[in-house]
């Protein structure tokens, strides 16, 4: 295998440029602990603070506002434990990641009430299907900014207006929003709002929860001081300083980027769906974030293609991977009301910084290829043999 | 024609499980130059009947253990490796036809399931989508082609104590064509020889269970769990124990705890050996009798698949496997009106005919055809 064409971005991102300066310079020179009080740790504790204040920025919030975590899943957990208690209900969606949807199942059996709104057929959270389900000691709505395999976007501003009129919080889970779009978080109203590092060229390892100023919330960590006592551990310096230059990259050249994406996922899309009628897009076209399209291969195993398009060097998804490895039917597929084959015959294309135009028309040969060689093998298309 | 090792330049698949036998196939493949594709069939999630994984349990599939060592095998190799989801298609062809047969009253052979409409049909299908004809696994078994009739044969592995001709019958003859058995030709201790030539890493590890998604070979439990969770009361499945009179002597807890031959926990004590004989689901009825009733010179069988001949014109001389483990015994094969069935004469009767185990007919070391037993 010669060459490598990654199309997996929202799986993971490969490490900037900047940022890896940025991180190899702090684990290099940065060798203090943010907490000590010598020279060391003064200047660990700057660059520390540095990066909160790049991260802030970003987001359009005041730097007191960010919480370091481990990444998406730990300050997906951190706002949902730390505000939701027994005997509260709280309001997600059937689409989140299971990095939501799994902590939620643990609070229900730690007594709060769950309630899992479905999307629409084109994968948008309908703001009254949120509205529908409040009720008197509903505490918090947790709905995700841009979902990871579709990229569709969700209504966050209208359902912030709709849970606060009802006296409850919410937490936007916005790990596969962040660089993608603009986020101005006050602007959406949000509570919280989780982030993950390597969703947006920093490493693996590090992420952000915003926390909205004046709000409780319980820890789930329990040790020092860190973090204004809302997460306890010695910080992760170098990595808060590769976020940091993630998030100011993204500050500088996150208009242009975003528009050379989606010039890039259209003419993807575009070549693709022109195959023939067999081929559809999953989610709705207009409310996306422009570097994700997943497109559905009637008869076709997505498991096979991406298999097939790995062999020559194209990295894809499909579905998420449990515990072997193994696929399994997505489940926001199935939950926009997709049967279990639809999910299974359905590619995420996701792309990233480092794709041109020329790799863009590679994977689209590979892709039309695959296609034609799976369909031949189709049981689905028999009458063609 | 030897076909057992590939004339491709194709990419082969290998079905890697994560023991010796495939990580070794894998391994010869590619020392001998092929470009191979490794994959593990995903075919049983272990987390679904929690109750059965307790600690100590061996003989379990898919466990992530084994997709560890089968990834690190390949790894090793430096071969692309994936693991792919056939769950859906297990359940469907091998876990509920299984539960099925034994509550039918028959004791079925899930391997020969699995063999035939998982390992070798649609794995094909997925090799073939991936640009690779030929697919190999670690089976102990051979396949030749015969150059006057043009058909593929398959024949009893060079060790006999490893060959799985028994649960290989039903292959076509195109998944044949498009099948190599690497092992075939060699003796296990010859296998793990070779595994350790080739610097496999899991040269020295355990042979697995035979069913391998029911931990330590206790199926009963495995359809009991497996009821628990469908939410069938267990109750549904008790009756009565009796002997050829039809005099009651004990309760069980379901026909699925029972098989042709058992001896032990009937759940009575008697003067005499006595044993199973025959179930009737229909009536929750396992019926116990002497040795001598557990005899049978003849048996038919359905779903026949020929390997060395088209089709059974004439009665023919054969020597036929009733279990596993049985030493295949003389008989003689008949036609039947419906070309889907045979009927076979055993020279001697033989002990315990079961129904929904397969009858595999041999001539000499090659393998005739099967079907279940009826």
């Amino acid at each position: 295998m010669s060459t490598r064409y990654y199309f997996d971005h929202n799986a993971t991102t490969l490490v900037g440029d900047a940022v890896l300066e940025a991180y190899t310079a702090a684990l290099r020179d940065v060798p203090g602990n943010a907490s000590s009080i010598h020279h060391h740790g003064q200047l660990a504790k700057q660059k520390l603070e540095q990066g909160r204040r790049q991260v802030a920025a970003l987001l359009h919030v005041s730097p007191k506002e960010i919480v370091f975590s481990s990444g998406g899943t730990e300050s997906n957990n951190l706002a949902l434990f730390g505000v939701a208690k027994a005997g509260c209900h709280v309001i997600t969606t059937g689409i989140e990641h299971p990095a939501v949807l799994n902590p939620c199942a643990r609070l229900e059996q730690c007594g709060v009430e769950v309630t899992r709104v479905a999307p629409q057929p084109d994968g948008i959270v309908a703001p009254d299907a949120i509205r529908a389900a409040l009720r008197a000691n509903t505490t918090l709505v947790s709905v995700m900014h841009a979902n990871n395999e579709t990229g569709v976007v969700q209504p966050v501003e209208e359902i912030a207006r709709i849970a606060h009129e009802a006296g409850a919080l919410l937490h936007v889970d916005g790990v596969q929003a962040v660089g993608k779009l603009a986020v101005d978080i006050p602007a959406l109203g949000a509570d919280l709002y989780s982030l993950s590092g390597h969703k947006l060229a920093a490493p693996k390892g590090v992420g952000a929860l915003y926390v909205r100023q004046g709000l409780q919330l319980t820890p789930l960590l329990y040790g020092g001081h860190h973090e204004r006592d809302r997460r306890a551990g010695t910080e992760n310096v170098p990595a808060v300083v590769a976020l940091g230059a993630a998030a100011q990259w993204w500050n500088e050249n996150g208009a242009e980027e975003r528009a050379r994406l989606a010039a890039l996922r259209d003419r993807l899309e575009n070549a693709i769906l022109s195959v023939n009628q067999d081929i559809h897009l999953n989610g709705n076209r207009h409310a996306r974030v422009p570097n994700t399209s997943n497109i559905r291969f009637y008869g076709i195993s997505g498991e096979s293609m991406v298999i097939a398009l790995d062999l020559k060097g194209f990295a894809v998804s499909s579905g998420s991977a449990c515990s072997s490895g193994a696929v399994e039917p997505s489940h926001v597929l199935v939950a926009m009301g997709l049967n279990n084959e639809q999910a299974r015959s359905s590619i995420r294309f996701s792309l990233g910084r480092t794709n041109t135009a020329d790799e863009v028309d590679a994977l689209v040969r590979a892709t039309v290829e695959s296609y034609w060689h799976l369909r031949r093998l189709s049981p689905a298309f028999d009458h063609e043999r | 024609m030897n076909v057992n090792t590939p004339s491709t330049n194709k990419p082969i698949a290998v079905a890697m499980s994560g023991g010796v036998d495939s990580s070794t196939v894998a391994a010869m493949l590619r020392r001998d130059g092929h470009t191979i594709v490794g994959m593990t069939m995903q075919l049983w999630n272990q987390r679904r009947l929690p109750e059965l994984s307790g600690e100590g349990a061996t003989g379990r599939c898919c466990s992530l253990d084994d997709v560890y060592d089968a990834r690190y095998v390949a790894e090793t190799l430096g071969i692309p490796y994936y693991v792919v989801n056939f769950e859906k298609r297990f359940e469907e062809q091998v876990i509920k036809p299984f539960i099925g047969e034994y509550l039918e009253g028959r004791t079925p052979i899930p391997c020969t399931l699995c063999n035939n409409f998982v390992k070798f049909d649609p794995f094909h299908e997925l090799a073939e989508g991936l640009g690779a004809d030929i697919v190999a696994t670690g089976h102990y078994a051979r396949i030749r082609r015969d150059e006057d009739s043009g058909r593929y044969l398959l024949m009893r592995a060079v060790d006999s104590s490893k060959d799985q001709t028994y649960f290989l019958w039903g292959l076509t003859q195109s998944q044949l064509a498009h099948t190599v058995f690497p092992l075939g030709e060699y003796t296990k201790p010859q296998v793990r020889e070779i595994a350790r030539s080739l610097g496999i890493p899991v040269a020295e590890k355990q042979d697995s269970q035979e069913i391998c998604f029911v931990p330590n070979g206790d199926y009963a439990s495995f359809i009991d769990a497996y009821f628990q969770e469908q939410g069938i009361p267990r109750e549904a499945t008790h009756g009565s124990v009796v002997d050829t009179e039809g005099r009651k002597l004990a309760e069980h807890c379901g026909v699925h705890h029972f098989t042709i031959g058992q001896r032990k926990g009937l759940g009575f004590a008697a003067g005499e050996p006595l044993y199973v004989i025959a179930t009737k689901p229909a009536e929750q009825l396992v019926i116990v009798g002497r040795n001598p009733d557990l005899l049978r010179a003849e048996l038919t069988a359905r779903q026949a698949n020929w390997i060395a001949v088209d089709h059974l014109a004439a009665p023919m001389r054969v020597a036929v496997k009733i279990r596993n483990k049985h030493e295949a015994a003389a008989a003689t094969v008949y036609p039947m009106e419906d070309t889907s069935r045979f009927r076979v004469r055993f020279d001697e009767p033989q002990r315990a005919v079961t129904p929904g185990q397969a009858a595999v007919l041999f001539d000499g070391d090659e393998v005739v055809g099967g079907g279940w037993i009826e």
